[in-house]
């Protein structure tokens, strides 16, 4: 047995060395909680994001196009599973993340309480919104706690797909009608700042940032991945003929960077506060789906304690 | 925490991706049981061909060792360095040893 100093200098050890953390590990309550906070608001992300996309299967153009939306839909359900079963490791149970979503305590991405209103969406959720979360899951893939960076590893293998798909719907409608491209540029237009937004607050005003980097919970901080972010997508957008919606926005020379207009983050806090779009929909839509699967849990599991009972019976026999 | 309601039982997943390798753990789902375990698990982990077979065990009944009590746990190892070929001296000269 060890004194809690002794511990503590462990846990501090390990994290300077990079030796993850793993489940059954000692850790401060105040890493435990944060990391549960962390992770279950990343698992809430990847299901309430199926949402958006989810409206559109059904009104895909093609039978290719309906086929891997549905793919990447099942994925980002994945996703969020992997995500929940690392949290538990921490010793929170799914239900208590459920409810925590349901009652509001737990937070998901603003980013999924915007609408998908057309075609064109689909294929900025895509490249946008996924290629945003695919820098942000990249530099996770270090992070400090074992079984959350081993599921980035996992999700970001998977992604990659999830962006060129988007890529590829913003590329063949560049490629259309004046009407397509009309529709691709609105859909531009209305995703960029939010995608913007997904990296959080800047660096000055993020309330966790400075404990999570002294963990290496997270590795790198908001600002230097929106920018990793900006500088890799403007090329993408020029490439096929959209225009980034930042009249102000230039390049500069010497640090090789776009810089960009200032972010209205009061739209950021109306959205994450509850007043965006669709975030009554989203919610509202989980609770009643996830209330409507209780029959089920509730008769698979009479079906398995029928199953063994039959089983001991057998054997008495 | 709800006591009416429940995510089903929770199992830790383990996949072999080709013949002749380990199983590896690939994480865990829930399950009402060990049909539906496997079911679960080949959906969430094997989507893109990830393996050729899988073992499901509940969580609750695997062990495990203390990583903060590595040093002691491991240590009836540490000095027996006889354990290992290089312990050895062999005269110059032998082959295919
Ligand atoms: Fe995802
Ligand atoms: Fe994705």
């Amino acid at each position: 047995m060890k004194t809690p100093e002794e511990r503590l200098n462990h846990f501090n050890a390990c994290i300077e060395s990079e030796v993850k953390i793993e489940p059954k590990d000692w850790m401060p309550d105040e890493y435990r909680k944060t990391m549960i906070r962390q992770l279950s608001q990343h698992a809430h992300s990847e299901v309430i994001g199926m949402q958006p996309e989810g409206n559109w299967v059904l009104r895909a153009p093609s039978l290719r196009a309906k086929k891997i939306l549905l793919a990447k839909i099942q994925d980002e359900g994945g996703h969020g599973l992997y995500l929940y079963s690392a949290a538990e490791t921490l010793g929170i149970s799914r239900d208590e993340m459920i409810e925590q979503l349901h009652s509001g305590k737990a937070k998901y991405s603003s980013i999924f309480n915007y609408p998908a209103l057309t075609w064109a969406d689909i294929g900025a959720i895509g490249w946008l919104v996924d290629g945003a979360a695919i820098v942000n899951q990249i530099s996770l893939q270090r992070t400090s706690y074992g079984p959350y960076s081993r599921a980035m590893v996992r999700i970001c293998k998977e992604e990659s797909f999830h962006q060129r798909q988007g890529y590829e719907i913003m590329t063949t409608m560049m490629n259309g009608t004046a009407e397509q491209k009309e529709m691709a540029q609105d859909a531009m237009n209305r995703w960029w700042w939010p995608s913007l937004m997904m990296f959080g607050p800047p660096d000055n005003e993020s309330a966790h940032t400075k404990q999570s980097m002294q963990w290496k919970i997270k590795r790198e901080s908001n600002d230097v991945l929106r920018q990793r972010f900006i500088d890799k997508t403007v090329d993408q957008a020029h490439f096929i003929g959209l225009t980034v919606p930042d009249k102000n926005m230039k390049f500069n020379e010497s640090t090789q960077q776009y810089e960009i207009s200032p972010i209205d983050w009061e739209e950021f806090k109306q959205v994450i506060s509850g007043n965006g779009p669709c975030n009554h929909k989203r919610l509202s839509h989980h609770i009643k789906v996830h209330k409507q699967g209780k029959w089920v849990r509730e008769a698979a599991l009479a079906f398995s304690k029928n199953q063994q009972k039959n089983k001991a019976t057998l054997f008495t026999n | 925490m709800s006591t009416t309601d429940n995510q089903l039982p929770l199992w830790e997943v383990f996949i072999q991706s080709k013949s002749g390798t380990p199983h590896k753990h690939a994480g865990s789902i829930h399950a009402s049981d060990k049909n539906m375990a496997l079911e679960n698990a080949r959906d969430i982990y094997t989507r893109r061909g990830e393996g050729r077979n899988i073992w499901v065990v509940l969580s609750d009944q695997i062990a495990a060792s203390k990583t903060e009590d590595e040093a002691e746990f491991f240590d009836p190892a540490d000095d027996k360095v006889y354990r290992h070929p290089s312990f050895y001296k062999v005269p110059d000269g032998v082959k295919n040893m």
